[in-house]
């Protein structure tokens, strides 16, 4: 019994990878349709799954293979021409044999899953004998064939299977069971007349080349054509492998120990004779350690083109599906991965490709008029990129629309108007990735859902890679996917607050900067850096993990930027301690699943330090409201009592205006002073006559506009922290970023309500709340 | 530590070699358990669950945990999560003394380190001297297991899986 199970285990594993074969042959096939060695090559895969599976009596999978192998064996003694449909029902055939396999995979037969192979067996014999249209099978007369309609629909409903109900399923499997047991005896007639033919057909072939009855022997020559030789390998266990990694693991952390402990002793022993000999050892004990670190994680390591193999079936069935024409470029295929990545990729790299080949791609009618080859490109590559596996999508198609995807999101109630003026065209390419969102028109059986791309995202994110999106209208798009080459052993970015460490991952880092507090903008309540041409929003990793405040953390802050999938923020450190190699530890149950914790490594020194989850921490970014350039200030602020010890200065050309803020102020019983223009404004402020403790700027007004007055307050640096809230009706981001760049702290757009202006300039002169109430 | 050890260990040697204990506990089942001291009392934990017992080390604040958790120790390359018995047992926080111990007990999987004031000694009781926990005493989530009365003290045994039980 347990050999019959190795030979079983043996056989599945070497049929699913003869499929896998077989289905690159045949696309490969269909684009040269005279290439005999191939034709010969997929000959040999159907014909040993047949030889082995009789021998362990899978009577469906044999028969299937044997109706094949019929076909296949004509068509490579040229008596047959391979015709697109010929193709489908052979794919369609392969489909099968891969059901065949699952099934015995569970349930050990192949029998129990109700796959009826009837209507393709009849097709595969209409076919050999002569008949190509797939509509003549039921006429191919002399052949037993059952029923006549299933030829048609069962393809159909082969695919379909996913989408029933529990009780539906339960009425096909037995449709099916009934419809197979008359099959079958109609066959087993057939099939003895058919094995006294075989061996007849088989004679011939040996004329072009020897019958191949034993696969393995002519395997090698196959591959070599393909120019890749096969590899001596050994099966081993995935879990030793895992073992042995979390072995290298712990060597890992010794080096890391022994390292610090070298420092330690360099500096208090310096210039005595055994350090020398301890250097020789610990470097080399560190770079062995590194070797063979690199040396196990490329025993787990499996090239892309394990994951990239299905792609050109999948383009195939899809262009034929959608009525386009597309053609998959692929390379890098060779590029190697984790195991563990290799097998999460596959799912998101499916609806990547689907998304390009229904969204990217258009219709070869459309594409002809856009001036462009009817034939659609879809390229796939991969490659490396320091530490990390670079995977790009890219189409020739239609590009994305940056303002047709935010009006989807809008009227899907997935953003709202406000935060639509407000997105980047990358931040609008982004929207894709939100559940929910689709800009199908209808639903197909390819997309639509708007499910398949938030896929993606998770499954990225869960293995801390970044999407980046770039796209042009009418010229196509290009996804790129960035994956860490290994989930166990990391590097990551040491960062201390206050006297705490973190490890953040090194993939999610994008870059770091050191800001003085000054740079810290506010747009609607959130502090923002303005970094080159974008904006991102800001957050103390301290507010984040609630961080004891022990010590001041000064002038200046160090800011590390992280992106995932889509998304950027930038978290504010105390200070860079540096980067290491880290081997996470879970915390065990007790402490599993804490919010922004990933994980925990040990480190040199022996003590604990906490891996920051990238994912969640963008997500905790989100919840929290401490305004930065506040608490910075709240220690300068001079002591201020009553409401009548605060000064207000407002700008405006318009005296209904004027009068609208004054009145809306009034009830804090604040002084308030009134300037008509901005060189009024600044004279006023220059003068120091009055300390103010804020002013309200209207942008439009004759002599010297709101931003200008703006940008010359800041100019004086006892005015670089005086809160300069923008009052006014232009609204769009364009604006906004001209505020944030002349100085502005706040925006406040035209009309608001007494209270919010209240509240918003209350809270920038830090009126004391009891004051208020 | 040593001498403490030796010193329970000692205590055990005791209980298992005396004649007269021996005799009287043949038909009953005894129950081994260790005793250590939170706050005033006397609380008891079966050996059985008990990994090691090892001097305070530092260890590594966690966010977003309830206060009775300090955080995470390594332990010989194994991360553990450390609770301190005081607090969770809502009692005044307290200095470490140099008998300040952590216990790391196990159930199963679960793996945790215990902050505790001072190890008492390895206790066997018998069964009978074990009385269920007063209905009373319920609402600590079942924390409590029995209490074990001694010749001139009483000392209350701890579930040791709901102590590592997750409950936040």
């Amino acid at each position: 019994m347990e050999d019959f199970q190795e030979i079983m285990e043996d056989f599945l594993v070497e049929a699913y990878e003869l499929v896998e074969q077989m289905d690159q042959d045949l696309v490969e096939l269909e684009h040269n349709p005279e290439d005999l060695e191939l034709l010969n090559s997929i000959f040999r895969v159907a014909h040993t799954v047949k030889g082995s599976s009789s021998f362990l009596n899978f009577d469906v999978l044999t028969e299937l293979t044997h109706h094949m192998e019929d076909v296949l064996n004509k068509a490579r003694r040229e008596e047959l021409k391979i015709t697109p449909e010929i193709m489908d029902t052979i794919l369609q055939s392969v489909d099968m044999m891969k059901a065949l396999l699952d099934s015995i995979k569970e349930n050990g037969n192949d029998t129990q899953c109700g796959i009826d192979i009837g209507p393709i067996c009849a097709k595969f014999d209409a076919i050999s004998s002569g008949k190509e249209i797939k509509e003549s099978a039921p006429e191919s007369s002399g052949e037993p064939v059952a029923e006549p309609e299933p030829v048609q629909e069962e393809p159909e409903e082969e695919s379909d299977y996913s989408n029933m109900s529990p009780e539906e399923v339960e009425a096909e499997i037995q449709r099916l069971l009934e419809e197979k047991q008359k099959e079958k005896e109609a066959k087993k007639a057939k099939k003895q007349q058919k094995e006294k033919e075989t061996p007849k057909n088989s004679q011939p072939a040996a004329v072009k080349q020897k019958p191949a009855p034993q696969k393995k022997s002519t395997a090698p020559a196959t591959s070599s054509k393909k120019g890749s030789t096969p590899e001596q390998t050994i099966r081993v266990e995935v879990k030793r492998l895992d073992h042995l990694m979390n072995l290298i693991g712990e060597l890992v952390l010794g080096k890391n120990r022994l390292l610090k402990i070298y420092d330690d002793v360099e500096e208090r022993y310096e210039g005595e004779k055994f350090l020398e000999e301890l250097n020789q050892v610990v470097s080399s004990v560190s770079l062995v350690t590194t070797d063979l670190q690199i040396a196990v994680m490329k025993t787990r390591m499996l090239p892309v083109a394990k994951v990239f193999n299905k792609f050109p079936r999948l383009v195939r069935d899809l262009s034929r599906e959608l009525g386009k024409d597309i053609e998959l470029v692929m390379s890098g295929e060779e590029t190697e991965l984790d195991k563990s990545i290799v097998e999460e990729i596959g799912d998101p790299l499916v609806h990547m490709i689907r998304n390009s080949c229904d969204h990217g791609i258009e219709s070869p009618e459309v594409r002809k008029a856009a001036g462009k080859p009817a034939k659609g490109t879809v390229e796939l590559k991969a490659y490396n990129e320091g530490n990390q596996i670079v995977i790009e999508i890219r189409d020739d198609g239609a590009g994305m629309d940056p303002d047709f995807l935010k009006m989807k999101a809008l009227d899907k109630g997935i953003i709202t108007e406000r935060e639509a003026g407000q997105l980047s065209d990358k931040e609008a390419y982004s929207l894709i990735f939100k559940p929910g969102f689709s800009t199908a028109v209808q639903v197909t059986g390819v997309s639509g859902r708007g499910v398949g791309m938030d896929v993606v995202k998770t499954n990225i994110e869960k293995l801390n890679g970044i999407i980046d999106i770039e796209s042009e209208l009418g010229k196509g798009s290009v996804f790129k996917l960035k994956i860490p080459l290994t989930l166990a052993i990391m590097q990551s970015l040491l960062v201390s607050v206050q006297e705490e460490y973190f490890a953040i991952p090194l993939a999610s880092v994008l870059e770091t900067v050191r800001i003085s507090l000054d740079e810290i903008y506010t747009i609607e309540g959130k502090n923002v850096l303005r970094l080159r041409n974008e904006v991102l929003s800001l957050v103390r990793l301290a507010d984040m993990f609630g961080v004891e405040q022990v010590f001041d953390s000064g002038e200046h802050a160090y800011v590390v930027i992280i992106g995932l999938a889509e998304s950027k923020l930038g978290i504010i450190v105390d200070g860079l301690v540096g980067q290491e190699e880290i081997v996470i530890k879970s915390m065990g149950d007790y402490l599993q699943g804490i919010e922004g914790i990933a994980g925990a490594t040990i480190r040199g020194d022996g003590g604990v330090t906490l891996i920051t989850d990238v994912s969640a921490m963008m997500k905790l970014a989100r919840e929290i409201k401490v305004d930065l350039t506040q608490v910075a200030k709240q220690t300068q602020k001079s002591q201020k009592s009553k409401p009548e010890d605060y000064h207000v200065l407002i700008v405006d050309d318009s005296k209904t205006d004027r009068m609208i803020m004054q009145k809306s102020l009034a009830p804090l019983g604040i002084q308030v002073t009134e300037a008509t223009n901005g060189v009024e404004a600044l004279n006023l402020l220059k003068s120091g006559d009055a300390d103010y403790d804020a002013i309200l700027i209207d942008i439009e007004m004759p002599q010297m506009d709101g931003y200008t007055l703006a940008s010359e307050i800041r100019k004086y640096s006892r005015f670089k922290n005086l809160p300069l809230l923008a009052v006014t009706s232009r609204t769009s981001k364009a604006d906004r970023l001209r505020g944030v760049e002349s100085g502005m702290t706040e925006y406040i757009t035209k009309p608001y309500s007494a209270e919010y202006l209240m509240g918003t300039v209350s809270k920038n002169i830090k009126l004391p709340t009891e004051v208020i109430a | 530590m040593n001498a403490q050890l030796e010193q329970v260990l000692k205590s055990q040697q005791e209980q298992i070699t005396s004649p007269l204990e021996h005799d009287k506990t043949k038909d009953e089942e005894i129950i081994q358990l260790v005793g250590f001291i939170v706050g005033e009392e006397e609380y008891a934990i079966p050996i059985l669950n008990i990994q090691e017992i090892i001097k305070p080390i530092e260890y590594t604040r966690v966010p977003s945990t309830p206060d009775y958790v300090l955080g995470v120790f390594n332990l010989r390359g194994n991360v553990i999560p450390l609770i301190d018995l005081r607090k969770k047992f809502h009692l005044p926080p307290s200095d470490q003394t140099p008998d300040t111990r952590y216990i790391v007990m196990k159930e199963g999987d679960n793996i945790a380190g215990f902050v505790i004031d001072k190890l008492t000694e390895a206790i066997r009781l018998k069964t009978s001297q074990i009385d269920p926990a007063p209905e009373t005493l319920h609402n600590d989530r079942g924390m409590i297991s029995g209490i074990g009365k001694r010749d001139n003290s009483i000392l209350t045994i701890l579930k040791v899986n709901v102590l590592l039980k997750r409950d936040f």
